[in-house]
């Protein structure tokens, strides 16, 4: 009888026992535990809702001004610029794979013709004045369109030319008021190095590649066929148009696309997200706000703490008993701290959600697109707990150290 | 077994043994609760201790309950020494070797009767299956069986005793040690909760009684005094099975 137990055995406390423990001991008052809870719930709703809505105003602004470099991908044959000789990594029908791509509106190659080409000239070879050193590129039909370059008088060159390596030209608008070209009525020539092109356009612009406004176009074909594969230091690049939102996606895909066996040999950059100027913008107010949430936090974590306190002094026979009963101090701490975290904890929950709705909510009226970051809603509550278990630290140790002799006179 | 050995003395192997056990709170100026107290309660036992107020019963109650420590000497329970040992060993023995019942009830106010019985587990190590059921048949022992759903404010006095009686018991202690069982009962309650102090105690309960009603102590086996500080036992009705065995001197 006398060693039916152990005698060196310590009391202890399941986890259990002591969730329903603090349980009991939140819902003995649900009156007083919902008002405990509203400063936590204010302060985590607050600032879910502050950050969502200015992730959301800046996803807003974003948008609106970063429309044109959001659909825009750049793929940059980076195994060229390592190579000692003149190559060229892209497919011939690089255009058709990377157009095959779901949300590509249009992507094409080109590359700036560094070999030397020599002069550019109005004039046939021979006749004075000598020629002009104007940037000749070369582009397939489809990266000016990707690019987005606008006409001022003529035509672009076409998949014919581009098939034909047809000796035809584009000529930007800067460029042909040197070469002299004010009409296209009577099929002008130009001559790059002594050889000759037909001018079949006039650029006034360029939306993406503003290069290409300062020189002379020819069909990729063409260049390939005359002045061979691009130099390394001005490899073959690619531009994409995408649709609205599909450039970070497809920026992963090209590269497979190109060339399966060897993706690493190029490399494709879709702009970053957000606008750094809206989110200045939209910072100073934010800080504002925040202060005040953590303000309505701190609130919310002193009022939990006082309530925690204020029931250990009320509760002083109940800790005198659970003592009694073999409690250890610790059990006693543990069960506080377990009250005033689990009041942390749901306030947090209960804030996280109504500043969800409070997002939703401004986003419908606005008919604007809700961002908000998944991590910033899980983390809340949390945060809500972590201020439950500070706030009920002090009220956790004034409880543990209750001597249950006294408590229970 | 070994606990068994130091207690050869006597027939029964002693719950409680007191050595020297004193307690002096530190002042300015100290107070000498209880001066060195040799004390030996057997199993099966079961004694009074009377005295008027601020004699140094509650402090020999917190000394044996484990909710105190002694300043000098020692205190065993089951041939453990506890007074001098750490806290979560002193925890332990609470829980499981000692029942509680106070004179203020110390029931939860929002907890039923069987909730109230079945708390003294939560910290007795035991498993969560089966306390339900254990706690029922304690109440069923104390006659409130039917009473098992109700709030502590939904019952009598009486009732409320037995509801911390049988939480008390539900741990199968060696002492049940009773503060005051019946200061906050009217006459015929108090007979009713003394009659099932007696029946536990005629069932194998080792009762330890701290009172200052003349009618409790009586039904005792024995009857110690305690004034000033100082015990002293009456032997006006024979009750000790040996000879010094159980005795109780300054």
């Amino acid at each position: 009888m006398l060693t039916r137990r152990p005698p060196g055995v310590s009391s202890r406390l399941r986890a259990q026992d002591l969730a329903d423990e603090a349980l009991a001991g939140l819902l003995q008052r649900p009156g007083r535990s919902v008002l405990t809870m509203l400063g936590t719930v204010l302060g985590i709703g607050g600032f879910v809702a502050i950050v969502g809505l200015s992730q959301t105003a800046n996803g807003q602004i974003g948008s609106a001004f970063s429309r044109l470099e959001a659909t825009e991908v750049t793929v940059t044959d980076t195994a060229a610029s390592h190579s000692k000789v003149p190559v060229l990594d892209f497919p011939p029908d690089a255009d058709a794979l990377t157009k095959a791509i779901n949300g590509v509106v249009a992507a094409g190659v080109w590359w700036t013709v560094t070999a030397k080409h020599g002069p550019v000239s109005a004039r046939p070879p021979g006749v004075p004045p000598d020629g002009l050193r104007l940037t000749v590129t070369a582009a397939t039909p489809d990266a000016l369109a990707a690019s987005g370059a606008t006409l001022r008088a003529g035509v672009l060159f076409n998949q014919f030319h581009q098939d034909h390596s047809q000796n035809v030209a584009v000529v930007a608008a800067s460029a042909a008021a040197q070469l002299g070209l004010n009409s296209l009525a009577d099929q002008p020539a130009i001559f790059i190095g002594g050889r000759p092109f037909t001018v079949i356009g006039i650029l006034s612009g360029d939306q993406r590649l503003p290069q290409l406004s300062l020189g002379v176009i020819v069909p990729e074909k063409t260049a390939l066929r005359i002045w061979g594969p691009p130099d390394h230091d001005s490899p073959a690049q690619m531009m994409i148009h995408t649709r609205l939102g599909a450039a970070p996606v497809v920026a992963d895909q090209v590269p497979v696309a190109l060339r399966p066996t060897d993706p690493l040999a190029f490399t494709a950059s879709a702009p970053a997200n957000g606008s750094e100027l809206g989110q200045e913008v939209a910072s100073s107010l934010n800080t504002l706000l925040l202060a005040l949430a953590g303000i309505a936090l701190i609130v919310g974590m002193i009022g939990i703490a006082n309530t925690t306190l204020v029931a250990v002094l009320e509760r002083r026979s109940e800790i005198g008993l659970r003592r009694a009963i073999g409690a250890r101090p610790v059990h006693i701490a543990a069960q506080f701290l377990t009250e005033s975290t689990a009041l942390g904890l749901f306030g947090g929950l209960i804030g996280a959600s109504l500043g969800v709705v409070t997002v939703l909510a401004v986003t419908v009226l606005h008919h604007w697109t809700a961002v908000l970051a998944p991590g910033l809603v899980l983390a809340a509550p949390a945060a809500g707990a972590v201020i439950g278990l500070l706030a009920g630290l002090y009220p956790a140790l004034r409880a543990s150290a209750v001597e249950p002799a006294e408590a229970l006179r | 077994m070994m606990a068994r050995g130091q207690a050869a003395a006597t027939e029964a192997p002693a719950v409680i043994r007191l050595s020297g056990a004193a307690c002096t709170y530190p002042g300015p100026p100290p107070v000498r609760a209880l001066k060195p107290a040799d004390l030996v309660i057997g199993r099966g036992e079961h004694v009074a201790i009377t005295g008027p107020s601020g004699s140094g019963k509650s402090t020999l109650l917190n000394l044996i309950g484990l909710l105190d420590r002694p300043t000098a000497g020692t205190v065993e329970i089951d041939g453990l020494d506890v007074g001098g040992s750490p806290e979560r060993r002193r925890a332990a023995v609470r829980a499981l070797r000692i029942g509680f019942v106070f004179q203020a009830f110390h029931l939860l106010p929002h907890r039923t009767a069987l909730e109230n019985v079945m708390l003294a587990q939560v910290y007795a190590g035991g498993s969560r299956r089966g306390r339900l059921a254990a706690a029922l048949a304690a109440l069923t022992q104390v006659g409130l069986g039917e009473r098992a759903g109700s709030l502590p404010s939904a019952l009598s006095g009486g009732e409320r005793q037995r509801v911390a009686i049988a939480r008390a018991l539900l741990n199968q202690p060696s002492l049940l040690l009773c503060d005051e069982p019946t200061g906050n009962l009217d006459s015929a309650t108090t007979a009713e909760i003394s009659g099932l102090l007696e029946g536990l105690h005629s069932s194998g309960t080792t009762l330890l009684v701290i009172t200052h009603n003349p009618a409790v102590a009586q039904r005792a086996q024995r009857r110690i005094t305690i004034s000033d500080g100082y015990l002293s036992e009456q032997h006006d009705r024979q009750a000790c099975p040996q000879d010094g065995a159980h005795r109780a001197h300054a």
